[in-house]
């Protein structure tokens, strides 16, 4: 019974990240109709800037300390954080360690940015495109997104530490009263899932106490209807996408502790995440997060050592597995809506 | 000649004129030059041209033709490469049987992928087919270890069976009935090497055999069907034709192509890996289809002829060559001129491919082709046309 | 027994009842109108047609032979040509490769992996298509890419594939659609022309009463899911029932 808790709890990190991943791919296929490959590289550019602000805040300058003296009695050298001169050096080191946090304050209004640029810049050219081509361009698109990042921030991967209130384990087990020992789990992970939730509640918040979605889609059927009523359809296009963008980058900015982040983490989970789309249902926002859970929590259980035993490897495949079946038996996935891109 | 029509005999020819002399045209700055990095005429690249031009031309089959975009054909090079390399630990070291096996295995699995990938079209399609190519990349990299030899792949040794050769104390090397790949005669000519391989040579007669069956898959009724489909799938449904066999058999014919050149690739190097099959190894492909030209008959040629290129030889700049090129500026301006073009290069060519691949979907999806046509059509209209009398055409019906 | 039994037939979407009872039958070599205000069930009636939907309950019988379950393409190797009310042609293709293709399908079957012979070479098939371009008056633009033809040409075009076929049965949806006056009459003219001088039957789901009256021997009315009336095109003009089915509360004779 503890194995099973423990591997659904191994499974709720990854699977939050499917599902916030699946969550903004779904939003714009479902209400703007892009396919885009370049979300896995939204994902990677928020635990980027989280790197940022980290180094940000650390950036510091060499300030020679009389008071302390190096092995061969000269006046130390040391570097000195900005952060330190502006807050003092507890509050400054207490801000320090709470980068990744407070990475969400810088990332948010940096994603949206992108999301914007992006949609402004490319994607709406594509809106009438043949999904082949949107597939096309924002898979090259990635793939300079993943270059540049690449570039400036080197081949390996920058270990991206959560704040020392949160590392360390919480014995899950004792608090449900097992057996003291038995379940323990990472608290920054559950500090994720919780995260995650919140994100996903709000995106539904948004979606069911607003006409936004709304009228986004029926933007997306008839544009030009839409447009007749008065309403600057372009300008909700670009907002949807720069939520997405938000989403993802998000994901990603409190993944960082979880998994340090490096230039391809974003071609890694975007494989993933589409067979999450396809699996929850294409267009379909519970879907997304359903499957992104069910398809993480899966995944964890195929890595336990018994299974491993019996199916060697089985964790590697078992997601791709679960989308062939899923995509031959039940096309319209999960929860996807009937007749929608059925043939 | 062949059963082609002049255009298309004058194609083949003019493909068949270009590999054979490819060691010349590839290598057209003299040894020792400033220039001599940019020589592409060595044994190893010349291979990858032509191998890469089959996978492409194997891939345009499917993707150019039919629309169906398939993320996954890198597990057929990889399955094909792994089917060559047990043939050469099993039975011989001669490439004939190697490639011969490759391409049947390669079949065989394309088949099973597409008959499941193939009752879905579209969006739900590619993803199938890119499910199936990880699934492939995470098998051989782990649960079929013995098979694949998982992260070190496999490489001939002495030590394996080869029935058919006989045993050996040396290192075996792949070859065509003693020939071997790897062996080259080099020409000296004034201050220009040439270098004429074995291996390049196999792999271009490979190439020219799947440029002409192209040709005719393209001209014959059955190519025309699968422009059909790309182009109103419904219609040709309700026009009393089951689209379903024809994108099956063009996925099939190149997931062959695609284990005709994993094959090769193992009888000029004698090792395969699982990265082979990663998907990027599958975008790749798509990479230089469009690039090139997709639904065009030279353009996956063309566009794995420029990728390989770049990759081999853009990789090699570095910041010195840069340097030396830009040293007739003054030092400011040459300095910032290299560290705007720094980016571009070198490693970070990827980049730069990225770029030109995004800049070709969004303004030139016809690829280096259509980009041919449209400059031949500027040149065109330039010259005024000595068949008009005084300009005017008759007026139109 | 027509060429063409529809007896019985249902279709539930979820609530909506939007085929109710139909029973139709269309006689060999005649032309058939089904007409109905909109929401009436045509286009349903149509899907159950060519292979598209399965009605609840009942047959659909082409030649004696059930059409239920089959694909679209089986459908159309046993004789049922259809056009569709955007013309659907293949726009990357030459105008005749459009035609090819067709005759190809129609002597080689649903599939068949020629891949190695030249298709211009095949003078059996080069002939045909040219011969039914010529018959539509198009031969001239034969290397044109079908794309860039005007509407009314492509649905020349579209017929021509059609017929190309020899099919037994031709079935029109709503092939005026959108047209302009000039357009329609030239359509109502070649098919006034295809039915005179073929052994073929036609089946037309139309709204333009104009080309209704022009061509049918027989009419259908369609309305909430179920046949009102079928007669012929004399009798169905003025009928109260008809006039009701359109325009609602029955007007008082003045």
């Amino acid at each position: 019974m503890e194995a099973i808790i423990l591997q659904i709890l191994n499974g709720l990190d990854k699977g939050s990240a499917y599902a916030l991943i699946a969550l903004g791919l779904t939003l714009i296929f479902g209400t703007l109709g892009v396919v885009n490959f370049a979300h896995g590289a939204l994902f990677m550019i928020g635990a980027f800037c989280a790197v940022t602000l980290s180094r940000m805040l650390q950036i510091s300058h060499t300030v020679i300390d009389e008071t302390q003296k190096d092995f061969l009695g000269n006046p130390l050298k040391v570097e000195v954080p900005y952060i330190h001169e502006i807050f003092g050096q507890t509050t400054g080191d207490v801000i320090i360690d709470w980068a990744v946090p407070i990475s969400i304050l810088f990332a948010i209004p940096v994603m949206v940015l992108i999301g914007v640029a992006m949609e402004r810049g490319l994607i709406k050219h594509f809106y009438s495109r043949p999904h082949a081509d949107q597939i096309l361009v924002t898979f090259g698109l990635a793939i300079v997104l993943q270059e540049i990042i690449k570039y400036y921030y080197g081949a390996n991967p920058i270990p991206t530490p959560a704040p020392d209130a949160f590392r360390g384990s919480f014995d899950f087990g004792a608090a449900l009263g097992f057996d003291p020992n038995t379940i323990i789990y990472p608290y920054w992970r559950l500090v994720y899932f919780g995260f995650a939730a919140l994100i996903i509640g709000g995106v539904f918040a948004f979606l069911q106490f607003t006409t936004f979605v709304m009228v986004v889609r029926a933007g997306m059927a008839d544009r030009e209807t839409v447009q007749l009523l008065g309403i600057n359809i372009d300008k909700r296009f670009t907002l949807m996408f720069g939520l997405a963008a938000a989403v993802a980058g998000l994901a990603g900015v409190m993944y960082t502790p979880i998994n340090s982040p490096n230039y391809h983490m974003g071609m890694d989970f975007l494989v993933l995440s589409f067979v999450v789309v396809v699996v929850g249902g294409m267009g379909s926002l519970p879907g997304a997060v359903l499957a992104g859970f069910l398809l993480g929590i899966l995944e964890s259980f195929a890595s336990m050592r018994e299974v491993l035993e019996f199916l060697p490897g089985i964790n590697q495949i078992i997601i791709y597995l679960v989308a062939i079946i899923i995509l031959l038996t039940r096309p319209r996935g999960l929860m996807g809506r009937k007749g929608v891109m059925e043939d | 000649m062949f059963g082609l029509d002049k255009k298309h005999t004058n194609l083949l020819l003019l493909v068949f004129i270009l590999t054979l002399l490819a060691p010349f045209i590839l290598n057209p700055f003299p040894e020792g030059s400033g220039m001599a990095q940019f020589n592409a005429g060595y044994p190893d690249l010349m291979q990858r041209f032509v191998i890469f031009g089959i996978f492409a031309i194997g891939f345009n089959i499917l993707f150019g033709l039919t629309g169906y975009l398939s993320f996954g054909h890198a597990a057929f090079l990889g399955v094909g490469s792994y089917a060559a390399m047990w043939m050469m630990k099993l039975l011989t070291m001669n490439v004939i049987p190697a490639i011969a096996v490759s391409i049947v295995v390669a079949g065989l699995f394309s088949l099973l992928v597409g008959w499941i990938s193939l009752r879905r079209s579209g969006i739900y399609f590619s993803i199938l087919t890119l499910a199936f190519a990880q699934m492939s990349y995470a098998l051989a990299y782990s649960v079929l270890t013995p098979i694949t030899g998982g992260e070190t792949g496999l490489q001939p040794k002495i030590t394996d069976p080869r029935i058919l050769d006989g045993a050996s104390d040396t290192t075996p090397k792949a070859n065509l009935f003693g020939l071997e790949m790897g062996s080259s005669f080099e020409w000296s000519v004034g201050s220009w090497l040439f270098t004429f391989n074995v291996g390049y040579y196999v792999a271009a007669i490979a190439m020219l055999v799947s440029f002409y069956l192209a040709i005719r898959i393209f001209n014959s009724p059955f190519g025309m069907m699968l422009r059909a489909i790309k182009s109103n799938q419904q219609r040709l449904n309700y026009t009393g034709l089951n689209a379903r066999p024809y994108t099956l058999a063009a996925f099939v014919v190149s997931g062959m192509y695609a284990g005709l050149a994993g094959g090769l690739m193992v009888a000029m190097d004698t090792q395969v890996g699982a990265e082979r099959m990663f998907w990027t190894a599958s975008g790749e492909v798509v990479l230089m289809t469009i690039l090139g030209g997709a639904g065009t008959l030279i353009g996956p040629v063309l566009g794995a002829g420029m990728i390989k290129y770049m990759e081999n030889i853009m990789s090699k700049i570095n910041s010195t060559i840069l340097h030396e090129w830009f040293a007739f500026l003054p030092d400011g301006l040459e300095d910032f001129v290299v560290t705007l073009i720094y980016p571009f290069i070198g490693k970070g060519w990827h980049l730069t491919l990225g770029l030109i691949f995004m800049l070709v979907v969004i303004f030139l999806p016809g690829g280096l082709v259509e980009g041919g046509q449209r400059i031949a059509r500027l040149f065109k209209r330039n010259k005024p046309s000595s068949d008009t009398p005084d300009g005017k055409t008759t007026p139109a019906e | 027994m027509g060429i063409l039994d529809i007896k019985n037939v249902g279709k539930r979407f979820g609530g909506l009842q939007a085929l109710g009872d139909v029973n139709l039958s269309v006689a060999e070599n005649s032309c058939h109108a089904i007409i109905g205000p909109n929401g009436a069930g045509k286009s349903t009636l149509l899907n159950c047609l060519v292979g598209k939907l399965i009605p609840d309950t009942g047959s659909v019988m082409f030649d004696g032979k059930s059409v239920l379950g089959r694909k679209p393409y089986e459908i159309n190797q046993m004789g049922i040509s259809r056009v569709f009310q955007t013309p659907e042609i293949f726009g990357d293709l030459t105008v005749l490769e459009n035609m090819l293709i067709p005759c190809f399908a129609k002597r080689d079957g649903s599939f068949t992996p020629n891949a190695f012979i030249d298709m211009y070479k095949d003078s059996e098939i080069v002939e045909r298509a040219e011969h039914m371009l010529e018959e539509m008056g198009m031969a001239d633009a034969r290397s044109d890419h079908a794309a860039t033809m005007s509407r009314g040409n492509k649905r020349r075009l579209e017929i021509g594939m059609c017929l190309a076929q020899e099919p037994r049965l031709l079935l029109l949806d709503e092939p005026t659609a959108g047209m302009a006056r000039a357009d329609t009459n030239n359509t109502i003219d070649l098919l006034k022309q295809i039915k005179d001088e073929r052994d073929i039957t036609i089946a037309i789901i139309e709204h333009d009463m104009h080309v209704v009256f022009s061509l049918a021997e027989r009419i259908t009315v369609l309305a909430q899911g179920t046949p009102l009336v079928e007669d012929t095109p004399d009798n169905i003009k003025g009928h109260p029932k008809v006039r009701e089915a359109y325009l609602g509360e029955t007007q008082e004779a003045a």
